[in-house]
C-alpha cells in the first residue's frame, strides 16, 4: 500500500518525557519515542499501564509541553493544542453544564461558523451517532455508551483530520465496547482521518488499527511496530485464524512488559 | 400544604409570644404583644419610615455584595489558575478570614464617613472573602480533560476560562455566595446600630432609644423576614443555574 513512503502527517522524532509528579521525585515516562504514521492510517498505541501511551498522545496534542525530541504535524512544529487534532477521552470529558447538543455545537462555535449551518451540522452527527431524542438531555442523564457517542460526536462535527483517542472504550461494559468498535471503524472507513488510539487491550488494537505500536514499561518506548492491515469487515473475524495469530504475537510481546510494570509497581 | 405544615412552630411560637406578653407572663416593655409589634408595622409603612429606610438598606447591601461577587469571583479564579497570583493574595486571605468583619466599622467609617459608602465598604470587604474562597476552591477542582478538550476544540485560554473554568467553579462559588448574602445583613445592620442617619439598622436603634418596642420588633421582624426571603429566593435561582448537576434519567 505504500503506507511506509508516504509522507508522514505526524512524525515523533527522539521524544522523552520526564513525569513530575506534585510530591516525590520525577520519572522519565517517554524514553527516545519516534514514530511516523501516514495521512489516514489508524495507529494503536498498545502497552500496560504506566507506560506512557498516554503521555504521548497528550504530547501529540500539544497538550504537554514537548521537552525533548520533536513533534511534526504536517510539517509544523506541535505548540499547542488545535481544532487539527480532535482528542475523546476515557472518561469523555463532556461538559456537564450543556446538553448533548451544546457540546457538539461548541466545537462549532468556537470555529466560527454560522448558526443555522452549525445546528444543522450538529444534527446530521447527532443522528450519526444515534442520539436522536437526546439533544437536550444532559450528560449526568446518559449511560456510558451514550456519553462516548456524544464525545466522539463532538470531536468529529469539527472535522479534525487527525483523531486521538484515549483509552475511549476502556470505561464502557464489554458489549458496549464490542459495539462502538464496530462503529468507529465504520465511521473511519467512510471518513478520511488519521487516528491515533491509545489502548491495552490486544484485541481491541488488533480489530481496529493498521498498525500497532507495543510500547515497554517504564521508561515507555516503542518496542515493535507490528503491522495489522487486513480486512476487518469479515463479520467472523474473531475467529479468523490471521486475527487470532496477529492477537497471540502481540499478546506475548505485551506479557513481558505487564509484567515488568507488574513487578516495579511491587 | 407541606409548607405551611413545616412552619407550624412558627404559628405555635407567634401564639405563645401573644399570650404571654398579654397575660403578664412578660413585661409588656420588654415583649410587646404580637398584635401591637403588627399594629406598629402597619403604622411604620403608613407614613414611609420602613420603606424609605428599607431601600437605603437594601440598596447598600446590594452594592457592596454585588460588588464582593465580582470582584470577589474574580480574585478566586485568577489565584486557582496564576500562580503569581496566588502567591500574592492566598497570605492576605489567610490573616483576614478570620478576623471578625464587624471590627471593620470604624476604619470604614474613619475612610468614608457615616453615609453609604462606609457601609458599602464594610459589606464589600467582608462577603469578598467567602466568594474568593468558593471560587478558589471550585476553580482549581476544574477538569484537566474538560481544559484539554475546550482547548482542542479552538478555545483560547481566556475563552476556556469562561466556558470552562468559571463553571467548573460555580456550585462552589454559590455556595460562597450563599455564606455571603448572610453576612451581608449582619454587617448591614450592626453597622447602621452604630453609626447612620438610615437604614434599617439605624431605625432599630432609633425606635428602641425612643422606648417605642413594638415598633422597634416590627423592623426587628421584618430584617429577619428579608433575610429569609433573600436566602430562599437565591437558593431557587442556585438550583435553576445548576440544573445540569441536579439531572437524572
Amino acid at each position: 500500500m505504500g503506507i511506509m513512503n508516504a509522507p508522514a502527517q505526524i512524525l515523533v522524532e527522539n521524544v522523552s518525557h520526564m513525569y513530575r509528579p506534585p510530591r516525590g521525585r520525577e520519572v522519565l515516562a517517554l524514553d527516545q519515542v519516534s514514530l511516523s504514521v501516514a495521512n489516514r492510517e489508524f495507529v494503536a498505541l498498545l502497552g500496560p499501564s504506566g507506560c506512557g501511551k498516554s503521555t504521548l498522545l497528550y504530547l501529540i496534542g500539544g497538550f504537554l509541553p514537548v521537552e525533548k525530541g520533536a513533534i511534526q504535524v504536517e510539517g509544523r512544529q506541535v505548540a499547542g493544542p488545535g481544532p487539527d487534532r480532535g482528542i475523546v477521552f476515557q472518561h469523555f470529558a463532556l461538559f456537564p453544564w450543556k446538553t448533548v447538543r451544546g457540546n457538539i455545537l461548541y466545537g462549532l462555535e468556537r470555529q466560527g461558523m454560522p448558526k443555522a449551518e452549525r445546528e444543522q451540522r450538529a444534527q446530521e452527527f447527532i443522528d450519526m451517532v444515534g442520539l436522536h431524542g437526546f439533544e437536550e438531555s444532559y450528560p449526568s442523564q446518559l449511560s456510558g455508551g451514550m456519553k462516548q457517542r456524544t464525545a466522539i460526536a463532538r470531536t468529529l462535527a469539527f472535522d479534525p483530520s487527525i483523531l486521538l483517542m484515549d483509552e475511549p472504550f476502556g470505561a464502557l461494559d464489554a458489549q458496549t465496547r464490542g459495539l462502538m468498535q464496530r462503529e468507529l471503524l465504520a465511521i473511519w472507513q467512510r471518513t478520511p482521518k488519521t487516528v491515533i488510539f491509545v489502548t491495552h487491550d490486544v484485541q481491541e488494537a488488533v480489530f481496529l488499527a493498521d498498525r500497532v505500536a507495543v510500547m515497554s514499561a517504564r521508561p515507555g518506548r516503542i518496542k515493535t511496530i507490528i503491522d495489522t492491515k487486513f480486512d476487518k469487515n469479515d463479520p467472523d473475524i474473531f475467529k479468523n485464524s490471521f486475527f487470532v495469530d496477529k492477537v497471540d504475537e502481540i499478546w506475548n510481546l505485551v506479557r513481558d512488559e505487564a509484567i515488568k510494570a507488574q513487578g516495579k509497581k511491587g | 400544604m407541606k409548607t405551611l405544615i413545616r412552619y407550624s412552630p412558627l404559628i405555635i411560637l407567634a401564639l405563645a409570644w401573644e399570650i404571654s406578653s398579654r397575660l403578664g407572663l412578660v413585661s409588656e416593655l420588654a415583649l410587646p404583644p404580637l398584635s401591637d409589634v403588627i399594629r406598629a408595622w402597619i403604622a411604620l409603612i403608613k407614613d414611609g419610615e420602613l420603606v424609605s429606610n428599607g431601600l437605603a438598606s437594601i440598596y447598600r447591601a446590594a452594592a457592596g455584595l454585588g460588588l464582593a461577587i465580582v470582584v470577589g469571583g474574580l480574585i478566586g479564579i485568577a489565584m486557582a489558575w496564576f500562580r503569581p497570583v496566588n502567591v500574592l493574595i492566598a497570605p492576605i486571605v489567610e490573616i483576614f478570614y478570620p478576623l471578625p468583619k464587624s471590627a471593620l466599622i470604624p476604619v470604614t467609617v474613619i475612610w468614608l464617613g457615616f453615609g453609604d459608602g462606609s457601609k458599602i465598604l464594610l459589606i464589600f470587604l467582608g462577603c469578598m472573602l467567602p466568594v474568593t474562597i468558593g471560587a478558589f476552591n471550585g476553580a482549581r477542582a476544574a477538569e484537566q480533560h474538560l481544559v484539554w478538550s475546550a482547548r482542542s476544540m479552538g478555545a483560547s485560554r481566556l475563552r476556556m476560562m469562561w466556558d470552562v473554568v468559571v463553571p467548573s467553579a460555580m456550585p462552589e462559588l454559590l455556595n460562597g455566595v450563599r455564606t455571603a448574602l448572610a453576612l451581608s445583613f449582619i454587617l448591614l445592620v450592626s453597622s447602621e446600630l452604630i453609626v447612620a442617619q438610615k437604614g434599617f439598622g439605624y431605625l432599630i436603634g432609633f425606635l428602641g432609644a425612643n422606648g417605642t418596642y413594638d415598633a422597634m420588633y416590627a423592623v426587628v421582624l421584618t430584617v429577619a423576614f428579608l433575610g429569609f426571603a433573600a436566602d430562599r429566593a437565591y437558593m431557587l435561582i442556585t438550583r435553576r443555574v445548576l440544573a445540569w448537576r441536579e439531572a437524572t434519567a
